[in-house]
């Protein structure tokens, strides 16, 4: 049988991990590889490194990170921020990433999940979407811009139409759980592992292990992500994984 | 010396940093002679069955497989590398393969026997299952790996199933051999230690077969 995810996501700019890491053993808690070794001695099952470069250079520094990770790491990762072209993804594919994930440049130009998955296969292309809740239509909306622009679209919709343009993957970050530490948002994972026949991956509103529990048994989510419990060593993935097997839910 | 096929569309860059790891030498190729002179052949993949075959056809890197196959020198196909091993796949179509193995490549059904639907692909980490001796699990005991695929190797091949997973009730062969034939569907590259372990099974039979 298939094993839910555990996947930490990392923040980077300019080739470095921001928002505090609380890993008081490492030599430097900004290196994005030596946190990724950590979490992979944990037993992540998959990292996410978010690129929240703003300048050309921390783009480019990005593609010599993902290298440095490639070459020191036996299990997936996925890139994201920034994408906007094949071209784009060409340079962090062929750095050693194993997944590009595309948010914001897939609402303005659909098409480009297209391109990518013809040009890379379906399981090299994520679609992240970020929604919330819309109290108008009782569904969630889509948000592009880091969350800061509201898209007339239906998240669960688009979930679908991603899906159908070959999206291999779905990274569904719920905007009103996110950083509240109060759990999954199981309704709208729910809605949107129902819609598609994709894995989805769970993301904002972790807070303990019975979070993550939560999300894979009632959210149906293939994978659940979180970041700042991880760093924060408020648990480890270790923890969490040894809650879920006690829970019966299967776990690597 | 181990060779990896450069036909465009591998990913050559997990599994050539895999080598590294173990200090493994290798060398990246799209040149026959240089393949042919290789003491073992990884043939990596991701993508499509039919546009593989294309372009293995087109650069003629077809021929030099199969001629290194016959020289009995260790061959190893990854993901997609392993279903171009076999006869032929259903995947846009029907396509013929490199046919050093015997069986078919189909996509995994979406429906289990009872008709609960389930999510292909099949990605994520899979308890590894052995199903019979092998020189690739020498030492090795069960544990997970890394898959990521929409098709796979149908049954009529069982005779060559080393290892195998199970996914909603489908056996999904997962290492295969014959001979000199070998074949990952998952990434070993990319399944941790256990993957590592497979890969380095394979670096040392071909390093035995030097000596």
């Amino acid at each position: 049988m298939l094993t839910k995810r555990i996947v930490p996501c990392l923040d980077v700019n300019d080739g470095r991990v921001v928002k505090g890491i609380q890993f008081v053993e490492l030599r430097d808690a900004g290196d994005p590889v030596e946190l990724a070794k950590v979490y992979d001695e944990q037993g992540a099952d998959e990292l996410v490194f978010l690129d929240i470069s703003a300048s050309h250079e921390g783009r480019k520094t990005m593609v010599e990170v993902v290298q440095h990770v490639a070459a020191e790491l036996a299990i997936p990762f996925t890139v994201g921020g920034g994408i906007n072209s094949v071209e784009d993804m060409k340079a962090i594919l062929r750095a050693g990433a194993d997944k590009v994930s595309l948010n914001t440049a897939a609402v303005l130009r659909p098409e480009l999940v297209r391109e990518g998955a013809d040009y890379f296969g379906s399981q090299c292309i994520v679609v992240a979407i970020d929604a919330k809740y819309d109290e108008e239509t009782n569904g969630w909306k889509v948000y592009t811009h880091g969350g800061r622009k509201l898209k007339d679209l239906d998240a669960v919709e688009w979930a679908k139409e991603v899906e159908a343009l070959g999206a291999g993957e779905i990274l569904l970050t719920s905007m009103d759980s996110d950083g509240e530490k109060k759990g999954f948002n199981l309704a709208l994972t729910k809605a949107v592992s129902e819609a598609v026949t994709i894995p989805v991956i769970a993301s904002g509103g972790a807070g303990n292990a019975v979070h993550f529990k939560d999300v894979f048994t009632e959210g149906k989510a293939d994978a659940a992500l979180a970041a700042s419990i991880f760093h924060y060593k408020e648990t480890s993935v270790e923890e969490v994984k040894s809650y879920l097997r006690k829970e019966e839910v299967h776990v690597r | 010396m181990i060779g990896i096929v450069d036909y465009g569309m591998g990913n050559l860059f997990s599994v050539s940093k895999a080598l590294e790891r173990l200090n493994v030498p290798y060398f990246i190729s799209d040149i026959q002679e240089e393949l042919l002179s290789a003491d073992g052949l990884i043939l990596p993949g991701v993508g499509a069955f039919k546009d593989a075959m294309g372009l293995l056809e087109t650069t003629h890197l077809k021929e030099t497989i199969l001629t290194f196959a016959e020289s009995g020198k260790p061959l190893l196909g990854i993901c997609l590398g392993m279903q171009l091993l076999f006869e032929e796949s259903k995947e846009n179509g029907t396509t013929k393969g490199l046919a050093l193995l015997p069986g078919e490549v189909l996509r995994i059904p979406k429906e289990d026997r009872e008709g609960n639907a389930y999510k292909v692909p099949h990605m994520g980490w899979n308890l590894l299952r052995y199903q019979k001796n092998s020189t690739l699990l020498e030492g090795l005991t069960e544990g997970y790996v890394y898959f990521v695929h929409s098709y796979y190797v149908h049954e009529g091949s069982k005779d060559v199933i080393v290892a195998s997973a199970d996914y909603a009730g489908v056996e999904i062969p997962a290492v295969v051999s014959r001979d000199n034939i070998y074949g990952m569907q998952f990434h070993p590259e990319k399944s941790g230690e256990l993957g590592m372990q497979l890969l380095e099974n394979f670096t040392k039979r071909v390093k035995e077969r030097v000596s």
